[in-house]
């Protein structure tokens, strides 16, 4: 990895627009671009040197959808990324007023994710830091929801619980790294909650249609609950609802026990975080935080152990361009940056191999 | 004789643990721990009762089982599954982890080799811990590694078991311990394949590889 020294980067690409403003010669811009899986996003933050907190000046995206009863595919999610980008890029800067030669960085989400969908994001990442000579910032997806949680909700040194389609995760920050204390062994919740709605005949993602129908309920029936240690498994319980659902029981009835076995099993590994890092604070991010019974039942667990909780925006919750915009700018104020000609994706990227520099 | 909850007016709250409170009180006159899994007001009411009576009745049960194949763990003096409710032994000491956080650095190889003969005696005879951390360890006054909170465990003689057991143990000190997480796991194998024997010990630690590259984005592309 090569050290850019970002702060002196592009002062003379940035003078006109600088002069602009008062006392904004600190003022840093990063584009990110955000195509792990099934959103293609764009988004423009700023940050002035001193402060804590990023504003996000933009945040496009627009969001492949799946036939009904299928995941995403990934060829087909690529294509549609490869059509929209343009026109999403050309939002993006548009609504944050921002002419692309004002952006001290580009960055892009690197991995995890499909392929096919990552490849476009690095693509038109490429191409906007060498048209524009602008340093090119390679993001951690997973470590962007962590990080964008945390900007917008004021947490210092918090739990973390991701939770998505692709991660499902307990994080805590310790010696210069996002340390996983707790993952799932198998499927992510996001994966659960959408092949069980699937197998109900809708769309990905199902989140909020399941959560709907949880709501029409209170009638538990029996699931597996599988907790190992600080790891939880999903498997057992999919399986289990989905064979309840060809036996004919009442979906609401499935939904609302699978919601509350699975988001119980998430609440319990969280409290055992908090217990032995003896944090004092939760914060849960991902797509999956947009869910209010889990909010719900996070907020509840933390109240009766005098913890703080927060969760993302909902806004923010899914993916999105911000979310790769602020680490970006974060990272690029801590000098990371990748030659265009070794940048690359990665599909499969562990959260807990990347590198904090500026948490430390 | 009807135990219930608060009945004891010298109980004293030491630690509010993850599922469970730990009071400090008197049993027929001597110090005891009351570990007592309270309702939790988060969760489904027939998910809450039924992990409450489970893990404390497994937890009784496998405590002593441990105890008879030579793992030291706390005395126990009542238990009331429907309560979730364990009176045991109280020991003075220091959990394991205090200890390293501490840096108590004399002794600290000793600590981790001795736990490694813990879990190999465990897993020789087909107990899963299932809950092996740093926090569910106390070094005691008299210099004994005693290990408790066994509410997680269960019978196994598969070695996918075994080794979940010490990948969770492997995660929790990495997570905890990042810089010395590398050198104790090493101590920790070293002592229980004096236990297990170096065939089953190599079984052993290629399963817990294996498991980790199961582990989501693991396996680099």
């Amino acid at each position: 990895m090569i050290m850019v020294p970002l702060v002196n980067h592009h002062r003379e690409n940035n003078k006109r627009h600088l002069s602009e403003r008062k006392n904004s010669r600190a003022l840093q811009i990063c584009l990110g671009i955000e195509s792990t899986a099934h959103t293609f996003g764009v988004s423009v933050v700023s940050h002035k040197e001193g402060k804590k907190l990023g504003s996000i000046l933009s945040d496009v995206k627009n969001v492949y959808k799946a036939p009904p009863g299928s995941g995403i595919h990934p060829r087909e999610a690529s294509h549609h990324h490869a059509q929209v980008a343009t026109e999403v890029l050309q939002q993006a800067l548009q609504v944050a007023r921002i002419n692309i030669k004002e952006v001290n960085a580009i960055a892009y989400s690197e991995g995890p994710g499909l392929g096919p969908c990552l490849r476009v994001g690095a693509v038109v990442a490429r191409a906007l830091s060498s048209r524009y000579q602008k340093p090119l910032i390679p993001v951690h997806h997973g470590v962007a929801h962590i990080e964008l949680g945390a900007m917008l909700t004021g947490l210092s040194d918090p739990v973390v619980l991701l939770v998505s389609g692709g991660h499902t995760m307990i994080n805590a920050h310790s010696g210069g790294r996002w340390r996983i204390f707790g993952e799932t062994l198998d499927l992510t919740i996001g994966q659960l909650v959408d092949q069980f709605g699937r197998e109900a005949g809708h769309s990905s993602p199902c989140g909020q249609r399941i959560e709907r129908l949880a709501q029409d309920s209170h009638e538990y029936i029996s699931l597996p609950y599988s907790v190992k240690g600080n790891d939880v498994s999903f498997s057992g319980l999919l399986t289990a609802a989905k064979n309840l659902l060809h036996d004919g029981r009442s979906l609401s009835d499935l939904c609302y026990s699978m919601q509350e076995t699975a988001f119980d099993m998430l609440a319990e590994v969280t409290e055992r975080a908090l217990a032995f890092t003896e944090k004092q604070e939760v914060l849960l991010v991902g797509g999956v935080a947009a869910n209010n019974r889990l909010k719900e039942i996070l907020s509840q667990m933390c109240l009766a152990r005098k913890a703080k909780f927060a969760s993302v925006p909902i806004g923010y919750s899914g993916d999105c361009g911000a979310q790769i915009a602020w680490t970006g700018l974060v990272g690029a104020l801590s000098g990371a940056s990748v030659p265009i000609e070794r940048s690359k994706v990665h599909p499969s990227w562990r959260l807990d191999r990347v590198n904090i520099p500026w948490r430390n | 004789m009807e135990i219930g909850q608060g009945q004891y007016p010298m109980e004293k709250l030491i630690r509010q643990g993850a599922e469970a409170n730990i009071y400090l009180g008197k049993w027929f006159g001597h110090p005891a721990i009351f570990k007592r899994r309270l309702p939790k007001a988060y969760r489904q009411p027939n998910i809450d009762a039924e992990l409450r009576r489970r893990r404390t009745s497994r937890e009784a049960s496998f405590m002593a089982k441990a105890r008879g194949v030579g793992v030291p763990t706390p005395q126990i003096y009542f238990v009331d599954p429907g309560n979730g409710e364990i009176i045991m032994q109280h020991l003075s000491g220091i959990r394991v982890k205090d200890a390293i956080h501490q840096s108590i650095k004399e002794g600290e190889e000793e600590i981790w080799s001795r736990l490694g003969t813990l879990t190999a005696k465990l897993h020789d005879n087909s107990i899963v811990h299932g809950d092996l951390t740093t926090s569910n360890l106390i070094l005691t006054e008299t210099e004994e590694l005693v290990l408790f909170d066994f509410g997680l465990s269960f019978h196994s003689d598969r070695v996918e078991d075994y080794a979940v057991d010490v990948h969770l143990l492997k995660e929790a000190l990495t997570s905890a311990h990042s810089t010395l997480a590398e050198e104790a796991l090493e101590l920790v194998i070293k002592a229980y394949s004096q236990v297990m024997g170096k065939r089953r010990t190599e079984i052993l630690t290629s399963k817990v590889q294996e498991i980790e590259r199961r582990g989501r984005y693991a396996r680099p592309d």
